[in-house]
C-alpha cells in the first residue's frame, strides 16, 4: 500500500494518530507477546504449561469436587471431598470453644474488624482514637470477651481455644506487640549511647540466632522450671510472648535497614530546626524510614502469620495443627490433600490481603519526591 | 520579624555570636585551628575559602551540628556545652539553610514550615500556618504550599528551606553554601531572598562563593584557611586590596572568569 505523505508548512504539523499496530489489543499483543519468533515460541509453551498445570487442579478441585454430606460416602465421583472440610469446618475455626459461647468469638472478630477498618479506610476520621482503641481497649476488650470469667460470661480455659481464631490471635498480638518494640530496637542499635546500643544489639543478635520452635518449646518447657511454685501462666500467654519478642528482632534490623537510607540531611534539617531526639524521630525520620520498608515489614508479618503453626509443637491447637488431628479421625481417613490445600488457601487469603493492602499503603504514601 | 512568641529574652548588649579560642578535630585532623571572630548583632558576615578550610565546619559549630573540643561557643548569651537544654534553647534562635535543602520530602511545603512552629514552639496550627504563608509570600512562592518538595525545582526548594527556618522567627541565619547545588538561572532568585532578608536586618552568616552577593550585602568578609581565619575585612577593602597573600591567590583564582 502506498504511503500517502502529506507535507505541511514548518510550525503547522497537527498531531496524528499512532500506527494501529503500536497501541490498543494488537499493539499490546505484539509489544508484549509475539514481539519476534522467539518470544512467541515461549508464549504458546507458557500458556499450554499453564494449562496442564491448572487444567487438572480445577478439575479435581472443582468440576470433579463433592460439596455437601455428612459422612465420606458421599464423596464418590473421584475428586475432592470438601465434605470433610464442610463437617469440621466449626472445629476449623474455633478449635474446642463451646458451640453456644462461640458468639464471643464472632463478636471479637467483628470489633476487630470494624476497628481495622477505622484506621485502614481513609475516609474514617479519627485515626489517632483508633490506633488506641486498636493497641489499648481492644485488647482488654477481647481477653474478657473471649477469657470469660467476669461480667456472667462462663470462663473458657485458653486449652479449648483453637483453629483460625488462634491463629488470628497470636499473628494479630504478635504483630501489634511485636511492631512498637522493633521500633524501639532499631532506634536503640543506633543509638550514641554505648549502653542502650549494646543491650539492643544483644537482644537482636540473641532473639535472631535462635530458631522460634526454640523460643517456643523454651517458653513452654523450660520456662515454668525457673518460675517460683505456684506462680502459673498461660501456656497460650507463654507462646505469645515468645513470638512476640521473637518477631520484634526482625522487625527492628528490617526499620534499621530504613533508618540507615534516610540522608544525613533530615537529621540535621530536623536537629537545626530545634526538635528534641522524640520528635525528630517521631515526625522527620520515621515516617519517612517505615514508608521505605513496608515491603520488608509485610514480609516479616507475612512469616510471622505463617510461623505461628510452630505452636502446634508445644500443643496448641491452631488451624494446621486441629486439621492435622481430624485427619486421624479414623472415619475420615485419606483425605489429608484436602485438609492441606483448605488450609493453603486459607493462609493465602490472608497474606494476599496483608500483601495488597501494604501496596496499597506504599502508592498512597508516595509523595513523588526525588531526594 | 514577626512576634515572637516564648523565644529566649534578648541579651542586650552582647554579640549575637561569640567564638573565642575554638579548636576542632576530626580524629587527628585538626580541622578548626583558633578561631576567634565576634559576629554582631544584624552583621551580615561571609565566609569564604578554598574547599577543606573549614567555612561549613566553622558555621555548624554554632549550631552544634559539629561539636568543637576546646575554647568558647556563645550564642546569644548562652554558651554551648553539652548540655542538651542549652543547644535546644540555640537551635531554636539560629536558623540554618542547607546546600541540599534538606526539606522533608514526606510532608508537603507547608507542613514543612508550620511542623517545627507547631511542635518546637508549641505554636496553634491555625496560627503556624499564618506564619508560614507570610513567609512563603516574602520568598514568592505562597502558590506552592499544597506541593511536595519533590515536585518544585532547585531554587523554589532552597527558598522553601528559607522560609522554613524563617518560620522560626530566629534571630541569627546560617547559610551553608546555599546555592552550590542550583542550576544558574536558579541562584539568582535564592540570591535575591537573601538579599531582601539582609534588608530586613537578620544577624546572617553565609558560606558562600557568590562574591557578587559578598560585595552587596555582606558587612565583613571572612577567609578561611587551611582551618584557620587567614583575613577579616570589609568587602571593598577585602576585594580591592586584600592583605594576606593566600587571600590574593585565592581571589585571583576565583576571578579569573
Amino acid at each position: 500500500m502506498a504511503e500517502t505523505a502529506t507535507v505541511y508548512e514548518p510550525g503547522t504539523h497537527p498531531d496524528l494518530p499512532p500506527p494501529a499496530t503500536e497501541v490498543g489489543v494488537i499493539g499490546w499483543l505484539r509489544q508484549n507477546l509475539f514481539s519476534n519468533w522467539w518470544n512467541s515460541l515461549l508464549t504458546v509453551v507458557g500458556l499450554y504449561l499453564a494449562w496442564a498445570a491448572f487444567a487438572p487442579l480445577i478439575q479435581w478441585a472443582i468440576l470433579d469436587a463433592d460439596w455437601v454430606g455428612d459422612t465420606r460416602d458421599a464423596c464418590s465421583s473421584g475428586g475432592a471431598c470438601w465434605v470433610f472440610v464442610n463437617v469440621r469446618i466449626n472445629q476449623f475455626m474455633y478449635g474446642f470453644y463451646p458451640l453456644e459461647e462461640q458468639w464471643r468469638v464472632n463478636l471479637t472478630g467483628i470489633i476487630f474488624a470494624l476497628s481495622l477498618a477505622w484506621l485502614m479506610v481513609p475516609r474514617i476520621p479519627g485515626k489517632r482514637y483508633g490506633a488506641l482503641f486498636v493497641l489499648i481497649v481492644f485488647p482488654i476488650i477481647a481477653y474478657y470477651l473471649l477469657g470469660g470469667g467476669s461480667f456472667g460470661l462462663p470462663e473458657v480455659e485458653t486449652t479449648r481455644w483453637g483453629g483460625l481464631m488462634l491463629t488470628l490471635i497470636l499473628a494479630t498480638a504478635g504483630i501489634v506487640a511485636a511492631f512498637p518494640l522493633g521500633i524501639l530496637l532499631a532506634l536503640g542499635r543506633r543509638s550514641q549511647m554505648p549502653i542502650v546500643r549494646a543491650l539492643s544489639i544483644a537482644y537482636i543478635e540473641l532473639w535472631r540466632g535462635v530458631p522460634l520452635i526454640t523460643v517456643l518449646f523454651m517458653s513452654s518447657v523450660m520456662l515454668p522450671l525457673f518460675l517460683p511454685e505456684g506462680v502459673y501462666f498461660d501456656k497460650l500467654l507463654r507462646a505469645l510472648i515468645g513470638i512476640f519478642m521473637f518477631q520484634a528482632a526482625y522487625i527492628a534490623e528490617v526499620v534499621r535497614g530504613g533508618l540507615q537510607a534516610i540522608p544525613k540531611g533530615q537529621y540535621e534539617a530536623a536537629d537545626a530546626l530545634g526538635l528534641s531526639y522524640w520528635k525528630k524521630m517521631r515526625l522527620v525520620i520515621l515516617p519517612q524510614a517505615l514508608k521505605l520498608v513496608i515491603p520488608g515489614i509485610v514480609n516479616t508479618f507475612n512469616e510471622l502469620f505463617k510461623d505461628t503453626t510452630l505452636v502446634l509443637i508445644i500443643g496448641l491447637m491452631d488451624l494446621l495443627a486441629i486439621i492435622k488431628t481430624s485427619l486421624e479421625d479414623p472415619n475420615w481417613l485419606g483425605y489429608s490433600i484436602e485438609g492441606y490445600v483448605f488450609a493453603g488457601v486459607v493462609f493465602w487469603i490472608f497474606c494476599f490481603g496483608m500483601s495488597r493492602y501494604s501496596m496499597a499503603i506504599e502508592r498512597k504514601l508516595h509523595t513523588g519526591h526525588k531526594r | 520579624m514577626s512576634d515572637s512568641k516564648k523565644t529566649h529574652p534578648v541579651p542586650e548588649g552582647l554579640p549575637a555570636v561569640q567564638m573565642q579560642g575554638v579548636h576542632k578535630w576530626y580524629g587527628e585532623f585538626h580541622v578548626l585551628k583558633n578561631i576567634n571572630l565576634d559576629v554582631d548583632r544584624g552583621e551580615r558576615i561571609v565566609i569564604c575559602g578554598p574547599s577543606g578550610s573549614g567555612k561549613s565546619t566553622m558555621i555548624r559549630c554554632i549550631n552544634r551540628l559539629e561539636e568543637h573540643q576546646k575554647g568558647h561557643i556563645i550564642v546569644d548569651g548562652t554558651e554551648l556545652t553539652s548540655d542538651v537544654k542549652n543547644i535546644e534553647i540555640i537551635r531554636r534562635e539560629v536558623g540554618m539553610v542547607f546546600q541540599h535543602f534538606n526539606l522533608f520530602p514526606h510532608l508537603t511545603v507547608l507542613e514543612n514550615c508550620t511542623l517545627a512552629p507547631i511542635w518546637v514552639r508549641k505554636m496553634p496550627k491555625a496560627e503556624a500556618e499564618e506564619t508560614a504563608m507570610h513567609f512563603l509570600e516574602k520568598v514568592r512562592i505562597p502558590e506552592q504550599a499544597q506541593k511536595y518538595p519533590g515536585q518544585l525545582s532547585g531554587g523554589q526548594q532552597q527558598r522553601v528551606a528559607i522560609a522554613r527556618s524563617l518560620c522560626m522567627s530566629p534571630r541569627i541565619m546560617l547559610f551553608d553554601e546555599p546555592t552550590s547545588a542550583l542550576d544558574p538561572e536558579m541562584i539568582k532568585e535564592v540570591l535575591d531572598t537573601m538579599i531582601e532578608l539582609a534588608e530586613t536586618g537578620m544577624t546572617m552568616l553565609c558560606v558562600t562563593h557568590e562574591m557578587g552577593f559578598a560585595k552587596t550585602v555582606a558587612n565583613r568578609v571572612v577567609f578561611m584557611d587551611g582551618g584557620e581565619i587567614i583575613e577579616t575585612n570589609d568587602p571593598h577593602q577585602f576585594f580591592d586590596n586584600p592583605q594576606h597573600e593566600r587571600t590574593q591567590l585565592f581571589l585571583s583564582q576565583i576571578l579569573q572568569h
